[in-house]
């Protein structure tokens, strides 16, 4: 590994996978506790469908692509808000719609496209130095808000009608929440692709959650566990010549299956 | 002043009535019972209380405030199925919850509220688990947790919905003696299904099923009792409005 780090763009992974690893130890532990993990899926997939528009009528690729995954993201949440029990289907719908609305739009545009694997699993390898520079911007932003309103979020988390009556304004936090989510999944999509991006949103937090006494611990710990996938991943890419998102996700999923059959021997040795 | 007046209030959901015409009075150190039959709207009219649910008609004073102004002075107990109990969140945490004002929001972790917070889980005899995470105490324990989540705030008013529903009987028999004792000092309004758990305990029982029957203590013998058992059963409860003092 240490070698590796003598080329430019291993130096620009690992810090993309760090970058990533904080931004989703982070969200992601609001996202387990509040189980918007289906909701979080609709909106990294219906963000193709603002990749299609931005393509297609030649947007700059992240303002088109943040604007329309936040209004497929706020439709999503006020359904999710308001129709509880239809919430599930209603996100499997615009998150297949968003998918196809994009693969129909780059068919339409002319010319040579992003191809759909690179959306999916990313290009770590290849991160541009500028993309580093918005995601770690964006993390920065992220840490200050939800730093401003832990308290908030805390209460709004672990239940949300005592919040209201305390006076927090549980529907705008909401809202402001998926509203983040949306808006950090595209960035770091673009960097790690949508499916290390639910994998490091839900694995990391969910193996902590057992062994955490808070949400400032579970997002820190979440954080460096993330951050211990995507260095392991990335050495095994490297070693091994395999794919790095698809490496780093595989590492997450032994570590998963492996803390599901520890908390299985502990609650056995219990009794 | 009575401590919550309800008036000619009406409530619908999705157009389907769930209240009609209900005046209720409920005087300061009542210790009253809501029971009724499922959907019969017990929880609605907790919540209209509360300020999380608006009526359609008539008005809700609590404290001679409007629910939301006077949220401050109402300490409120939710069901404790409702609450998620893997969550990372440890017994002094959930009842500092209680100290939450949005307004303070950068003053809020501050030693005082900590103390505040040690104080009302003392009280709850919940001292020693100040530190250990919610989900690994027992249903009894839990609801201790969450009265001192109420406390802390020191309000006028207690509201419970369904809170014996996880606690086994004898722990419910203790449940109820603690509530008794925090009612000389305090309002306290139990919502539960079961009158024969609280008949021992309250003052007087409020029965709802779509509208309300009041009855003061003198009127809960073993004959109302039955009355009102079969009421939650059969969904027959009386319709006319019945409301009279304590002796």
């Amino acid at each position: 590994m240490i070698e590796a780090l003598q080329f430019d763009f291993m130096r620009n992974a690992l810090t993309a996978g760090l970058l990533a690893s904080v931004i989703c130890g982070i969200m992601g532990t609001l996202v387990v506790v509040n189980r918007i993990v289906f909701l979080s899926g609709g909106i990294a997939h219906a963000a193709y469908g603002g990749i299609g528009l931005a393509f297609y009528f030649n947007w700059p690729y992240l303002p088109g692509t943040i604007g329309f995954s936040l209004f497929a993201a706020m439709v999503m949440a006020a359904i999710s808000h308001t129709v509880k029990h239809r919430a599930d289907t209603i996100i499997g719908v615009i998150w297949a719609l968003g998918m196809a609305f994009g693969i129909l739009l780059m068919d339409l545009t002319p010319g040579y496209n992003v191809d759909l694997m690179s959306y999916l699993f990313g290009s770590i390898l290849t991160v541009p130095r500028l993309d580093l520079f918005f995601m770690a911007v964006i993390g920065v932003m992220m840490l200050i808000l939800v730093v401003y309103y832990y308290q908030d979020l805390l209460a709004m988390s672990y239940d949300e009608e005592f919040a209201q009556i305390r006076g927090v304004p549980v529907k705008k936090l909401y809202f402001g929440l998926i509203g983040m989510l949306a808006v950090t999944i595209v960035l770091v999509i673009q960097v790690v692709g949508l499916i290390l991006v639910i994998a490091l949103l839900t694995i990391p937090p969910f193996i902590v959650e057992k062994y955490v006494n808070s949400l400032v611990q579970m997002m820190v710990a979440s954080s460096i566990l993330g951050a211990a996938f995507t260095v392991t991943g990335l050495w095994f890419s490297y070693r091994y010549n395999l794919t790095s998102g698809a490496s780093i996700i595989m590492v997450s999923g032994i570590v998963f299956l492996i803390s599901l059959v520890v908390d299985r021997i502990c609650v056995v040795a219990r009794k | 002043m009575p401590i919550i007046e309800i008036k000619d209030l009406d409530f619908a959901y999705n157009g389907e009535a769930v209240l009609q015409n209900v005046n209720l009075t409920v005087q300061q150190k009542d210790f009253m019972a809501i029971i009724g039959p499922n959907g019969g709207g017990k929880t609605t009219l907790l919540k209209l209380v509360l300020g999380l649910l608006t009526p359609v008609k008539g008005t809700v004073r609590v404290d001679g405030k409007p629910p939301r102004e006077a949220s401050p002075s109402i300490g409120y107990v939710p069901q404790d199925v409702h609450t998620n109990r893997s969550f990372p969140i440890t017994a002094i945490d959930v009842v500092m919850m209680g100290k939450l004002d949005p307004k303070k929001r950068l003053s809020r972790q501050s030693a005082a509220n900590r103390r505040d917070a040690l104080d009302a889980l003392e009280r709850m005899e919940m001292a020693d688990h100040a530190g250990r995470k919610i989900g690994m105490l027992s249903g009894g324990q839990r609801q201790r947790v969450f009265i001192a989540r109420a406390l802390v705030a020191r309000p006028k008013l207690l509201l419970l919905d369904e809170p014996t529903a996880s606690i086994d009987t004898r722990g419910q028999a203790d449940f109820y003696r603690l509530l008794r004792e925090l009612n000389k000092d305090i309002t306290v309004v139990v919502v539960s299904h079961d009158l024969f758990a609280v008949s021992h305990h309250i003052k007087s029982v409020t029965c709802v099923n779509k509208k309300l029957h009041y009855h003061a203590q003198n009127e809960i013998t073993g004959e109302l009792l039955e009355h009102m058992y079969s009421c939650t059963v059969e969904e027959v409860c009386p319709v006319e409005l019945v409301v009279r003092s304590k002796p």
